[in-house]
């Protein structure tokens, strides 16, 4: 084997079956972008800080920054791209529009693929829940809130949780 | 990233042969190996990819404790059933690492192989003993206030980053590592990860060839009902610890303590534990004084480096917080205590 070989690396994409060859350090983030031309999924840190590259594979969102490519070989990847029914957008993202939950739109496609696997998960039953579980994407423009009002809002989540206390406690993670 | 060769064995045997290989590394969920390899601090020439070997995901509770499976993600470990209501200590301290999506990624096996995250460590351009073995450490004069205040010695002051591996070493976990030819080790927690001694570069005592498998943790019923884990960071969530505690205690009918756990994160090389220490509470009331002078006998020696001395009274004070939370209770002691209040209601 050679250090710069060729591997083939097949993904459904959005519903679509796809085929590449990558080299084996390629991350499954540089192939949407810069082998599948889906340029929505957003480069940020590029060392899984900072979300903006969250993905869905099976259904599961990851930081498609830490992974290669080659390690996904025949799995199905959900990008930004995948969210809308044609013209149809999907509930979150027409709640994230709503209610105005972006300013300059850099962190979005990862936030709103990030709020579909939250949902997928389940384990979200009050604000707190989502605050905490929206922690790995981070918006520097600052509209957390309006992004908790929109993912909270598509999953009808109203309780505030947390003992009840406002958004900004901090406190024990109590087993 | 550096340029290396990629294996993806099918099975179990196929991966303990492709690591024979020198110079060779086995990734799993990635989430740090990748991050150390486009930093340049890491560069392994052969990967090999242990994703596609089956039942090593497994996450099973019989009658001498839990074993979960070296490929077991983060997140499906501290969200199951049995995780969440028998080890709550465990699934705490998981889900107070990372973020969701790292936890969807990173695998029990590999929380374990986590790499310091000391920023002299990760900046190739400044020397690090651990990163290249001679070159000096300077964290000891530097910005070292994420660093270790207990067991450093002179060439490394490193924290382990990890927090699911406090809870393990507080819960007396095994680790099971095989290698080709059979081979087949359980390393008791404790032993897993050392101390940098003079030789840093050395995070743990697996050998060359060895694959974790699995993790075993005993029973620990008694512990269900009181244990917190508490973790002090920089912002509320999606930070490494400043510190942390995951404290666990059998409390019998009679109010007084009949065990006590204690395991620190970000305060050593690896998760610490004083068991002389805890096992002065047995037989007591959980009041603060008596968490207090535990907590002094647990940071017995312990040593700040000028940016992080604040560590010393923060650790005192999360040891104490830990240890308070416990008594107070666990959701399943809270449900248990409604449970009973209920059924006294019913009654009268």
């Amino acid at each position: 084997m050679e250090l710069h070989q060729q591997y083939p690396v097949r993904l459904r994409i959005n519903g679509q079956d796809r085929e590449f060859n990558v080299e084996s350090w390629v991350t499954l983030l540089d192939l949407l972008r810069e082998r599948a031309d889906l340029t929505g999924t957003k480069k940020g840190c590029d060392h899984g800080q900072c979300g903006a590259c969250t993905v869905l594979v099976d259904g599961k969102r990851i930081n498609s920054c830490m992974t290669l490519a080659v390690m996904q070989n025949g799995r199905e990847v959900t990008t930004v791209e995948g969210l809308a029914d044609g013209e149809n957008l999907a509930p979150i993202q027409q709640a994230f529009i709503d209610c105005d939950a972006f300013q300059c739109g850099y962190c979005t496609p990862g936030q709103l693929c990030s709020a579909v696997g939250l949902m997928n998960e389940g384990q979200a039953k009050t604000l707190h829940d989502v605050r905490e579980l929206m922690s790995g994407n981070l918006c520097r423009c600052g509209a957390y809130p309006q992004i908790t009002q929109a993912v909270a809002g598509v999953m009808g989540i109203t309780e505030p949780g947390a003992d009840g206390k406002s958004a900004f406690t901090t406190g024990p993670v109590l087993a | 990233m550096n340029p290396f060769i990629f294996n993806q064995p099918k099975d179990l045997d196929g991966a303990l042969s492709a690591l024979q290989a020198p110079d060779t590394r086995p990734i799993a969920g990635g989430t740090n190996l990748i991050d150390l390899m486009k930093e340049g601090v890491m560069k392994p020439p052969n990967l090999v990819d242990i994703n596609l070997i089956q039942g090593l995901d497994g996450i099973e509770l019989d009658a001498d404790g839990l074993r979960l499976g070296a490929l077991g993600r983060n997140a499906d470990t501290a969200y199951h059933a049995v995780v969440r209501e028998r080890y709550p200590l465990l699934s705490a301290a998981i889900l107070a690492g990372a973020s969701p999506q790292l936890r969807n990624m990173a695998t029990n096996g590999g929380n374990l192989m986590q790499r310091t995250r000391c920023v002299y460590f990760y900046d190739v351009g400044t020397p690090c003993n651990k990163r290249e073995p001679g070159t000096g450490c300077p964290a000891r004069d530097g910005f070292n206030r994420q660093l270790a205040i207990l067991g450093t010695s002179d060439a490394c002051i490193a924290t382990h980053p990890s927090d699911m591996c406090v809870a393990l070493r507080a819960l007396d976990a095994t680790v099971h590592v095989k290698s080709s030819a059979g081979g087949a080790r359980a390393i008791p927690f404790a032993d897993f990860h050392r101390l940098p001694e003079d030789r840093p570069e050395i995070d743990n005592t697996l050998q060359p060839g060895e694959l974790i498998v699995g993790i075993s943790l005993p029973e620990a019923d008694r512990f269900m009902a009181h244990s917190a884990y508490i973790k002090v960071r920089d912002r509320l969530s999606y930070s490494f610890a400043l510190v942390s505690v995951a404290a666990a205690l059998d409390i019998g009918a009679d109010g007084t303590i009949r065990e006590a756990r204690i395991a620190l994160g970000g305060v050593a090389h690896k998760p610490w534990r004083v068991e002389a220490a805890e096992a002065q509470l047995a037989g007591q009331a959980p009041t603060e004084a008596a968490f207090l002078a535990v907590a002094d006998a647990i940071l017995q020696g312990a040593q700040g480096y000028g940016d992080n001395d604040f560590k010393l009274p923060l650790a005192r004070n999360a040891i104490v917080q830990a240890l308070t939370s416990a008594t107070r209770g666990t959701d399943y002691a809270r449900g248990q205590r409604d449970a009973h209040a209920a059924e006294q209601g019913e009654q009268a």
